[in-house]
């Protein structure tokens, strides 16, 4: 059987690490993450970037990852939930997280985490609205959205 | 979820008489007599000092794995920073003391497992200090314990590590003292999840995230219109995709026709090679539902009395009122997916003589029973492992185990191969099991106090446990008691007042959605009593208490909290209303006031103040969160593009932007949750909050726009 499927020798740098592996290019990096690397904290909801749940950073910047081919990724730096522990404002939105007992089924909560410390970086003190329009693309089905406002409400003021 | 309890009209108070349903649970469960559950099977006190304790249902979100393990720490007297939650197996002694299977649903986990991890704490408890006492050569009453620790009448010390061995040989002790409520030091205080910091650094372990030696993952090509059948299939593309393991057709569901599944070593294969299968689909003799044509013929039938479900008072009442007194309201709504965050999947191995499964099933007797069949196994082969899942909302309690039987079917032919089946987004959105699409009737006769006399009501709508294994707990003489629920069991005190349901066959694949049958029936209620409270121009929660029945208590005490703790609905800004909503769910009853205002034709969802009257509050922490959360969920109803919709028996949405649950913006800004306090058994929580919140919303929109809202979705205000 004749095989079209071209895999590529692929570089990435990965929460701090350099990564080598063979993949098909059009993999979207959602999947690489998940099933190459086994970073399983990044989620997969839709697969067509509307719940953010696969969100990750890319030189900082919170992006889906389930919308970027493998390909495209090229040098910028990822860094997933997994490397938020490494991360300063990453370790206090977390501890905010688990303070203000904001989960229920957790799945989406990887990816409002992402957005939130994305959001942080740029704006240290983010108001109502800034939050409304940083966090309008996660989708949450438990509806911990009350909790979550609150959440990074206090992690704000623990970082000013 | 005391079904025996469900429909509990006051005959005596309203003078009425309502036909008699009952439910009967599987022959196993009718004796409720007291069962000694071993605490082997429920608490590990490991060397090292942790607690396990196993939960006897999935974890999705409710919190009980959090809940249930307080219980049972209160009476063991456990040192609560060392427990650990773990999710059982599928097995007997795991099964819900009242309904006698494994499940979760109907919100009956804290209410029906309350005292039996009660008594598990005890007995354990009772079992250490027995080692104890020997040990020191003194009696256990002699002994106390606290925080995992046995302490001696003379200063002697154990921990409940060391003394657990010697524990495990005590006989189980059949009657063991419970703790006064005073002595409480974990149940009722509002406790953080013990899952809450591995779901908030992305270590929590899903199905989806499940990772095997040789592992494959399948996906399923699906019938474009429900129950159709492969004809034929051309695989040739799908075969060059690297990593396409085999392509073969399997049967779906009893009855629902067949799929092909594709199996391969990575997703992104799968679902390349699914999308270059070519499939003659074999759509003959298959109904193509059509979301318009069923609305007809659903308000039709609205028109014309069906089975009567419930009556009471004199059924032609309605004929003496004068027309200008009437209201007529015909209501309709959609079918809604419950799209929980992680989408369905399940893993399986196969090995010939044995298997193994690993899911997070809602019912899992069922389930892997359906599953055992299709590999020709007793299901006692196959070892059933549940996990922790991304959301269910009842989505997970498949009455017609599809998942497992496809996971089988796939599993059956790759024999060894670990297979974990993934339905994709698109699959869930397409794939049916939804909350059913009904459509209600009301005529109401109001009297000459401004109150209803009269209420003329019929139900449309598929059944959902109708032909499952199910039907005998929920269905009676054709009738569906999850269709009418929060109507037919309505508190309020209607003199004249008469039920009934038409169950119209549709091939639409229909289920449980989080508050089942109140999330019509509720709205369909509240936003009446509404309408009459404005055109007596009474306050609307003094005219909720004038109507309810006296011996609604919970009612009353929610209403009244509610009352006291919304106080800022006499003061809202400019181009703002409140909406008020009353509901019952089993036990609980809760009611809300919403602020609302329009911007962007759109509600926005100020502020909401909820109150509960649900017994006692084990979790208060976690009720809070469950109000939140589940009025969110609720607004799903209101979402614009909030419904499924079928157009020549194809399902108009493919994803999530075509069906759109709510965002951050969407659900209400803030919310504040109160509890009455009580001492009485606890009740529902998880369930309760979202059918409360669409009524409220739509009640407040109807006094800034002057419009009924009687169909669902809300496209335009």
């Amino acid at each position: 059987m004749s095989v079209t499927t071209i895999h590529l020798l692929t570089h990435l740098l990965v929460n701090g690490e350099r990564k080598t592996l063979t993949v098909d290019p059009s993999t979207p990096l959602l999947w690489v993450l998940r099933e190459d690397l086994k970073l399983t904290g990044t989620k997969y909801g839709c697969g067509i970037g509307a719940c953010g749940a696969c969100t990750v950073h890319l030189d900082g910047v919170g992006t889906r990852s389930c919308l970027v081919p493998v390909s495209l990724v090229g040098d910028r730096k990822i860094v997933t939930i997994e490397g938020m522990a490494h991360d300063p404002i990453g370790r206090v939105v977390q501890n905010a997280w688990v303070d203000n007992d904001v989960v229920q089924c957790g799945y989406c909560q990887s990816g409002q985490v992402m957005s939130v410390v994305a959001l942080l970086k740029s704006n240290r003190k983010p108001t109502d609205k800034n939050i409304e329009e940083s966090m309008g693309g996660n989708l949450c089905r438990c509806g911990t959205y009350v909790r979550i406002r609150e959440a990074i409400r206090s992690a704000a003021e623990k970082l000013a | 979820m005391n079904r025996r309890t469900f429909f509990r009209i006051s005959a005596a108070a309203t003078g009425g008489f309502l036909i008699a349903m009952y439910f009967d649970f599987p022959t196993s469960a009718q004796e409720a007599a007291p069962k000694i559950y071993p605490p082997d099977a429920f608490v590990h006190i490991k060397p090292n000092g942790e607690v396990v304790i196993m939960v006897n249902r999935v974890e999705v979100g409710q919190g009980t794995s959090t809940a249930l393990p307080m219980i049972l720490a209160e009476e063991l007297d456990a040192d609560w920073s060392k427990v650990i939650a773990e999710i059982a197996p599928a097995a007997d002694v795991y099964r819900d003391p009242v309904v006698g299977m494994q499940m979760l649903g109907g919100s009956i986990s804290i209410a029906n497992s309350y005292q039996q991890y009660r008594e598990l704490g005890a007995r354990t408890r009772a079992m250490l200090i027995a080692a104890a006492a020997d040990r020191w050569h003194v009696t256990p009453e002699q002994c106390r314990t606290a925080n995992s620790v046995a302490y001696g009448p003379a200063g002697q010390k154990a921990s409940y590590a060391e003394l657990a061995e010697d524990a495990t040989r005590r006989p189980i002790p059949e009657k063991v003292r419970l703790k006064d409520p005073s002595e409480f030091r974990l149940i009722g205080k509002p406790m953080r999840r013990l899952d809450g910091r591995a779901k908030s650094n992305g270590s929590q372990q899903f199905g989806i995230d499940l990772d095997f030696p040789g592992m494959k993952i399948a996906l399923l090509a699906r019938p474009p219109v429900f129950f159709g059948r492969v004809r034929r299939f051309d695989d040739s593309e799908a075969r060059k995709i690297a990593g396409v393991a085999d392509v073969f057709e399997i049967p779906l569901a009893k009855g629902k026709g067949s799929a092909v599944a594709v199996v391969a070593d990575r997703f992104w294969a799968a679902k390349q090679a699914r999308d270059r299968l070519i499939i003659d689909w074999d759509l003959s003799g298959v109904e193509h539902a059509d979301t318009i044509e069923l609305r007809k013929r659903f308000n039709e039938l609205a028109r014309t009395t069906g089975r009567i479900a419930a009556t009471r008072g004199d059924a032609k009442a309605m004929e003496g009122i004068a027309t200008d007194n009437r209201i007529v309201a015909e209501y309709d709504f959609p079918y809604l997916a419950h799209a929980p965050m992680e989408p369905l999947n399940i893993t399986l191995r196969y090995d010939g003589d044995r298997a193994e499964a690993w899911t997070t099933s809602q019912v899992p007797d069922t389930q892997r029973q359906a599953m055992a069949e299709v590999l020709g196994l007793p299901a006692d082969r196959v070892t059933y492992h549940i996990g922790f899942a991304g959301g269910a909302f009842g989505r997970r309690g498949t009455l017609d185990e599809h998942l497992e039987r496809e996971v089988a079917a796939i599993a059956r032919r790759m024999r060894g191969v670990p297979i974990k089946l993934i339905w994709t987004r698109e699959d869930d959105v397409q794939g049916g099991y939804y909350r059913p699409m009904v459509a209600h009737r009301v005529e109401v006769g109001v009297g000459d106090d401004g109150m209803p006399s009269s209420w003329r009501h019929v139900v449309v709508g598929q059944g959902i446990v109708l032909g499952t294994p199910f039907e005998s707990f929920y269905a009676k003489d054709g009738i569906e008691a999850l269709l009418i629920e929060g109507t037919a069991d309505t508190r309020y005190a209607i003199p004249n007042f008469h039920v009934s349901v038409h169950h119209p066959a549709v091939n639409v694949p229909v289920l449980s959605w989080r508050s089942v049958g109140y999330s019509h029936n509720t709205f369909v209620v509240e936003t009446l009593i509404e309408e009459l409270a404005l055109r007596a121009n009474v306050d609307p929660i003094a005219y909720r208490l004038k109507l309810l029945d006296p011996s609604a208590k919970r009612q009353r005490a929610v209403l009244t909290l509610l009352n006291e703790k919304s106080g800022w609905r006499n003061a809202l800004p400019p181009n703002h209303a409140c909406g008020i909503a009353l509901s019952e769910y089993h036990e609980t009853a809760s009611a809300c006031a919403a602020d609302v205002s329009i911007e962007d034709g759109r509600p926005r969802i100020h502020r909401v103040s909820v109150t509960v009257a649900c017994g006692l509050a084990v979790n208060p922490m976690t009720i809070e969160n469950q109000f939140q959360g589940g009025l969110a969920f609720g607004v799903t109803q209101l979402m614009a593009k909030g419904a499924i919709t079928l157009k020549d028996g194809r399902v108009e949405q493919r994803n999530l932007d075509g069906y759109t649950p709510p965002y951050i913006k969407d659900a209400p800004v803030a919310v504040d949750v109160h509890i009455v306090p009580s001492a009485e058994p606890p009740t529902a929580i998880g369930e309760c909050p979202v059918p409360l919140i669409a009524p409220a919303v739509v009640n407040a929109l109807a006094r800034l726009t002057g419009k009924h809202y009687r169909s669902l979705p809300l496209v335009e205000l």
